[in-house]
């Protein structure tokens, strides 16, 4: 301001542009900084104390070396360490120490010195005639384009992790063998030479365990999702309509944990008791039950998106049918579903995508144990129960059990890809144009 | 004539047919939606049914003797010497007084056994906290163990964990009113337990506040910089279009692929922490970004165009016209979405299984680094247990998680009604 004596006039941007541009000057480097920092650090004295090791202690199994660093870091923080202490040991964990202590004393002062120096910068820069607001602008504008980046990098990450650690499984375990193998057994034997050491990864009865659940709660939620949309769309007053598909849509809203409380331990007795009652023999973890309560989960999905689709075919073809002595039923079931019918389909696959994808209702409510059956009365399991069981609790990250998780991620992954990518695409290439 | 009057007679004869058709089909789709309005109900209801008890606690009224022999031979009020003290010796001495008829030393267990094993804990916090009450008698009323406190909510469906002494015990308390069920506060003020009658949800509580925490913290501003740029600024090519495919894409992923995510990315690669609410926060942000993003740019898109071409028109940059005209009309729609997103992720458990929330954790986490669990998982957790005392305290956290729902959607509704414009 005293630059231009008070006249803002022949500022080229407003004056708090000028504050905002050294604030930036100031902090962005030091943030970047700090962020490289921390994201380094750990690795990078990690790295100097395993090479300033003794000659003797230099070639080491990942395994094996990742054990050493942790003892040195236990050494130098004064925690219990696992094996003997050597000197060795303890001049890695001294020299350990004496890194990470630099390596405190020296960020923040770094900081301090790039903060000041933005400062020093900034505050030389700026003089009337600064094209501030552009500069701030761009600077804006690529915090949006990398945080509209992150869907990328998200996706990415997902696809290149889930790949990585389901290729590494495939060495281990042939293609072959993990996708037409009729056995899933992963228990591996602790020990390599012990008998049956190695699981049976076969895919096939964690697909049909997967598909039984799945149809049976999309033979649940179809029609009902569907009759529903059909007597809100066009039977229902709208007070009914405002009131009742609201009512509905909280059972998508309700937390799957809490589905798979209900179906364990109210849904399961009941389907239990009621096959009793007819002489028939029920697991307590049927899939009958698991696949009841994910089909309720499913109704609204189905109930909305059907909804829209039919609301969406113009009230010219319904008055048009109802004007030629059609009845109701005859109208909706020749008119308005056949013009409806590919946003229907669409709005099946996605459910679909989902009942495949859904993890909580049957991590609680169905089987672990791996059962090649089509009758919904025993227990069978899936592939979101198999991920879980496999990797909850403590695991090495190596061994096949643990990667095979990753492999069912990948097939999960793939699976519910193309469905969705179906389902798009069924709605728009038979979607008929009704403008 | 005869011609039309055949045409008549035929529809006539379908016509009560067809019509019966009509009704039926009516009758069909009103029967569907009474019959996902009454899996809603009876969920609801068996729900409620079997948690609202936990929120009552049974508790033993006991004339507790705090002898200062026992407690602090020296007088030294010395928090060490009072922590240090056998309160559970104190209780099993009280419990011997009230029930002098008792002698035999098994009989003597399970009188013991009545008495839950923390409120030896909660006699030491007392008298941490006030130690003038050492050498009184004081009636205390102690919380029952959870077989004592099951029995005494539903008495015909239960008690095969008790003997029938320990239950005429019981009846003899309760007739002389020293069994009574008070409000349970434990339940909202302790962490787990393997105790059902010590278990809390505070623990639970406190890591869901911290992971939404860092969620919201992350994904409302990442959410609507990408909305922004992507509504505001993109030009219309390939990559702006793959992006979008993307976030469709991203929002049809099975959450338990977000879970392996974070498990081989933020664990394994960047070396976080297990079980910390920041890594459930991360990775829920990634989950929730697409619902943000799909949302502000519902709303971004509702801002009308003449708005933007006003404040261009008087000069205002592109920046100045989105930050002081645009993003303010926009952010009710934003904030809606934004809430439903927190909503849905307040709920998740499947991606928080696989980053190791699920450890049995006792403390209150204090940070987003200290190991925690979160509502949803407890109640994961609980529901696998065993014990029959914790079937209600599932049915409770549950309650009180669909509370927490409800509240955040309200305040979505209640926010769109109350800004909602039409222009």
């Amino acid at each position: 301001m005293g630059m231009v004596s008070g006249d803002c006039r022949r500022l080229h941007s407003l004056p708090r542009y000028y504050g905002y541009y050294v604030a930036m000057l100031t902090a962005l480097p030091a943030i970047l900084l700090l962020a490289l920092w921390i994201s380094l650090d750990q690795s990078l004295i990690t790295h100097l104390v395993m090479a300033s090791l003794p000659q003797s202690m230099q070639p080491l199994p990942p395994s094996e070396q990742s054990l050493l660093i942790n003892d040195i870091r236990n050494l130098a923080t004064g925690n219990i360490t696992s094996g003997e202490i050597s000197p060795a040991l303890q001049a890695a964990a001294d020299h350990y120490r004496h890194l990470m202590h630099l390596s405190r004393l020296l960020l923040p002062t770094a900081l301090f010195l790039l903060a000041i120096g933005g400062i020093a910068l900034g505050l030389k820069v700026i003089h009337p005639d600064r094209r501030a607001r552009p500069a701030v602008e761009r600077v804006i504008r690529w915090g949006l384009i990398l945080s509209a980046s992150i869907a990328i990098l998200t996706t990415l990450g997902i696809v290149l992790s889930v790949l990585f650690e389901a290729l590494r499984f495939f060495q281990k375990v042939p293609l072959a063998d993990f996708l037409f193998g009729l056995e899933w057994s992963p228990q591996i034997a602790i020990r390599e030479d012990q008998v049956g050491a190695s699981g049976a990864f076969g895919v096939i009865p964690l697909f049909a365990g997967t598909l039984l659940i799945a149809t049976i709660a999309l033979s649940v939620a179809v029609p009902i999702g569907l009759l529903s949309a059909i007597y809100l769309a066009e039977f229902a007053t709208p007070r009914v309509r405002t009131w009742v598909k609201p009512l509905l849509e909280i059972l998508a809203g309700i937390p799957t944990v809490v589905y798979g409380f209900f179906a364990a331990l109210v849904v399961a007795p009941l389907v239990r008791a009621a096959g009793e009652s007819i002489g028939l023999e029920v697991s307590s973890e049927s899939a009958l039950a698991a696949g009841l309560v994910m089909g309720i989960m499913l109704i609204p999905f189905i109930s909305s998106l059907s909804d829209d689709v039919i609301n969406a075919v113009p009230g010219a073809m319904w008055d048009g049918s109802l004007a030629m002595g059609a009845t109701h039923a005859e109208t909706i079931f020749r008119v308005i579903v056949p013009a409806a019918l590919p946003g229907i389909v669409g709005g099946v696959l996605l459910a679909a995508s989902r009942a495949i994808g859904e993890t909580m209702i049957v991590v609680m409510a169905a089987g672990v144990g791996a059962n090649l059956t089509a009758n919904p009365l025993e227990s069978v399991t899936t592939i979101t129960v198999q991920i879980v069981t496999l990797l909850v609790g403590d695991q090495e990250f190596d061994s096949p059990k643990t990667l095979a998780a990753f492999a069912l991620g990948l097939v999960l992954f793939i699976a519910t890809l193309l469905l969705n990518v179906l389902a798009l695409y069924v709605v728009r290439r038979y979607r008929e144009a009704y403008d | 004539m005869t011609k039309r009057s055949d045409i008549r007679a035929a529809v006539e004869r379908g016509l009560s047919r067809r019509r019966r058709r009509d009704r039926l089909v009516r009758r069909l789709g009103l029967g569907a939606i009474l019959l996902g309005l009454g899996f809603l109900a009876f969920m609801f209801f068996s729900i409620i049914g079997m948690g609202y008890s936990a929120f009552w606690q049974t508790r033993i009224q006991l004339p507790v003797e705090l002898d200062p022999a026992a407690i602090d031979p020296e007088r030294t009020h010395d928090p060490a010497v009072l922590r240090n003290a056998d309160y559970a010796g104190l209780i099993k001495q009280a419990l011997r007084k009230r029930f002098p008829q008792i002698k035999k030393r098994k009989e003597k267990r399970k009188l013991y056994q009545l008495v839950s094993s923390g409120a030896a804990y909660a006699l030491q916090a007392m008298v941490l906290q006030n130690p003038a009450l050492i050498g009184s008698t004081p009636g205390l009323w102690l919380t029952a163990n959870d077989d004592v406190d099951v029995w005494f909510k539903h008495p015909e469906t239960s008690g095969k964990r008790l003997n029938d002494q320990q239950k005429a015990w019981l009846e003899e308390l309760h007739a002389k009113g020293e069994l009574k069920k008070f409000f349970n506060l434990d339940f909202f003020r302790n962490g787990d337990s393997r105790e059902p009658e010590q278990a809390g949800i505070l623990g639970a509580l406190m890591g869901s506040f911290y992971t939404i925490l860092v969620t919201l913290g992350l994904s409302l501003p990442l959410g609507i910089a990408a909305a922004v740029y992507l509504e505001e600024f993109a030009p219309k090519n390939r990559w702006t279009d793959f992006i979008e495919v993307n976030i469709n894409n991203l929002a049809a992923v099975p959450s338990i692929v977000f879970g392996l995510l974070g498990l081989a990315v933020f664990i394994n690669f960047f070396g976080l922490p297990r079980s910390a609410p920041l890594v459930g926060g991360l990775v829920l942000t990634l989950m929730t970004l697409p619902t943000i993003i799909i949302a502000s740019r519902a709303a971004l898109k509702s801002v009308p165009p003449s708005i933007r071409e006003a404040a261009l028109g008087v000069g205002a940059s592109r920046m100045q016209t989105l930050f002081h005209h645009v993003l303010p009309l926009a952010m009710p729609g934003m904030l809606t979405g934004t809430i439903i997103g927190m909503a849905q992720a307040l709920g998740e458990t499947a991606p928080l299984l696989m980053i190791g929330m699920v450890a049995f954790i006792v403390d209150v986490p204090r940070g987003i680094l200290d190991p925690a669990t979160v509502l949803p998982v407890q109640i994961h957790l609980w529901a696998d247990s065993p014990e029959r005392a914790f079937l209600e305290k599932t049915a409770a956290a549950i309650m009180v998680l669909l509370a927490f729902l409800v509240l955040m959607n309200l305040a979505a509704i209640w926010l769109r009604r109350k800004f909602e414009k039409r222009w």
